[in-house]
């Protein structure tokens, strides 16, 4: 992941961004502190153009989150340094190390920062929240950001495992928004109505 | 006319203002952080208003189509309340941000040491952050409180093209010209400037290192009064390229110095995908 991820960015950003990124990883893995500036600072060298792979993301996405994966720090420590800099980063740095959650060694210890995602109203945040990492949110939890996602017209590709941990309950809840927004004359998105129906009906 | 409103607090306004200031013309603004009529009393609640100034109103403002960016600074009036000065070693992170174009609003409430001593360690960060620097003139003793800022600027080392005194009037415009600072120019209802004043100063003093902004905020005032001064402008003879110059091309310059400006054009994708959570959704 982190090589390919390496190499999407090497495609689309033009070759500054390489050599400042290659400094500023090497910098990271001696001296962890510095992340603190340079993490705010990857847009602004690497660009923000979008990526052929993955979908949805940009450069700065993948700078930042090389960045993170350089940190020489694990377990709790990793996850100490990874919360501070979800605190104190802008809504483009907190989307990137909700994407990078999944690639550190953090366990679950970094789950609460999915669940502050969560509370805000801002999609890219909702969106990222619910990547791979979601695997750590319980049931109640992850239903909630799925509906969320439907709520805010968030597409439900986002949602990482969707076919398999989608399950009567969500059922339920997809079944009582779309009584909401028939009476209230209103459409469900596309993807939210072929969801209900395949888990009412499969 | 394209209008980029370089002082205006959005946090106080609703999301009607951004529709009616999107169809009057504007394309960007930024944001100064200031104080909220509520006095804050802690730390987190200074962090919690940058980072929504880093976070949620540019997302907000994104939906309108407006490039938002702001200024990260301690205000003068709560830099006199030791609780809130312990928000300074914090600064340097919201320094670094993207969407973070100036240092700023610093300056004089009431022109008491603390004051004094706030306003000079947040040019020096200025200076070391490389930012331009928004200082605000004080409503009270104003003459004399914009001529010790310019005396405190001087001390800085900031360059006095990096340094907007803002909340300008007649009577302390020409010092300010004659520093080599730009001036700034709230355009209210009420109180400090209207249009037909900013149009005779413009006549007076040309239109270089001129910033005119709304400064709209939880106060009363009106986020149109940019648009207002450019039609003012028109009617006065002055050209659309003048009106371009003022209110696009000067603020554009000035910030731009920070290398972070983001003028490109927001995606409709983007604004139609986003556009839901403002919507509020639901049934």
């Amino acid at each position: 992941m982190i090589d390919s991820l390496r190499a999407a960015l090497s495609r689309t950003a033009a070759p500054p961004a390489d050599s400042w990124l290659a400094a500023s990883t090497a910098r990271v893995a001696a001296e962890p502190g510095a992340i603190g500036v340079l993490l705010p600072a990857a847009g602004r060298h690497c660009g923000r153009a979008p990526l052929a792979d993955p979908p949805g993301w940009r450069a700065d996405d993948a700078a930042r989150v090389l960045l993170l994966a350089a940190l020489p720090l694990r377990g709790a420590a990793l996850a100490e340094q990874v919360r501070t800099l979800y605190r104190y980063g802008d809504a483009d740095e907190k989307r990137a190390v909700l994407r990078a959650l999944p690639w550190l060694d953090v366990g679950d210890r970094c789950a609460d920062l999915l669940h502050d995602a969560l509370r805000t109203n801002d999609t890219r945040l909702v969106a990222a929240a619910m990547g791979s990492y979601a695997a750590h949110l319980d049931d109640s939890a992850w239903r909630q950001g799925v509906l969320k996602c439907v709520f805010m017209g968030i597409p439900l590709s986002v949602v990482d495992g969707l076919g398999e941990r989608a399950d009567g309950e969500l059922a339920t809840m997809l079944a009582g928004l779309a009584a909401e927004r028939q009476a209230a004359g209103r459409a469900m998105p596309e993807d939210a109505t072929a969801l209900l129906h395949r888990l009412t009906t499969g | 006319m394209r209008i980029f409103d370089p002082h205006i607090h959005m946090t106080s306004r609703t999301t009607d203002d951004y529709e009616r200031m999107a169809a009057a013309g504007v394309r960007a603004l930024v944001e100064p952080a200031f104080w909220l009529g509520q006095p804050r009393t802690s730390v987190g609640s200074f962090t919690d208003y940058f980072d929504s100034l880093v976070g949620w109103e540019p997302f907000r403002a994104a939906q309108f189509g407006i490039r938002h960016h702001c200024t990260i600074a301690l205000n003068p009036k709560e830099a006199n309340d030791p609780r809130c000065r312990e928000v300074l070693p914090v600064l340097p992170r919201y320094l670094a941000k993207d969407g973070v174009v100036a240092v700023g609003e610093v300056g004089y409430d009431s022109m008491t040491p603390e004051e004094d001593e706030v306003f000079a360690a947040q040019l020096a960060l200025a200076l070391t952050h490389e930012l331009p620097a928004l200082v605000h003139t004080p409503h009270r003793d104003k003459a004399r409180g914009t001529e010790r800022s310019l005396k405190v600027v001087a001390e800085s080392g900031l360059p006095p093209e990096r340094v907007v005194l803002d909340h300008l009037n007649e009577v302390t415009v020409q010092e300010v010209a004659d520093s080599g600072c730009w001036m700034g120019f709230s355009i209210y209802p009420d109180t400090k400037m209207s249009p037909p004043r900013m149009v005779a100063i413009l006549r007076e003093y040309g239109l270089e290192r001129m910033l005119v902004n709304s400064a709209a905020d939880w106060g009363r005032s009106d986020p149109l009064l940019t648009a207002a001064t450019g039609e003012a402008m028109l009617a006065a003879g002055f050209t659309d390229d003048d009106v371009d110059r003022v209110l696009w091309r000067n603020p554009v310059e000035f910030y731009g110095q920070s290398q972070r400006l983001d003028l490109s054009e927001l995606a409709g994708s983007e604004t139609t995908f986003a556009g839901s959570s403002i919507l509020r959704g639901g049934s």
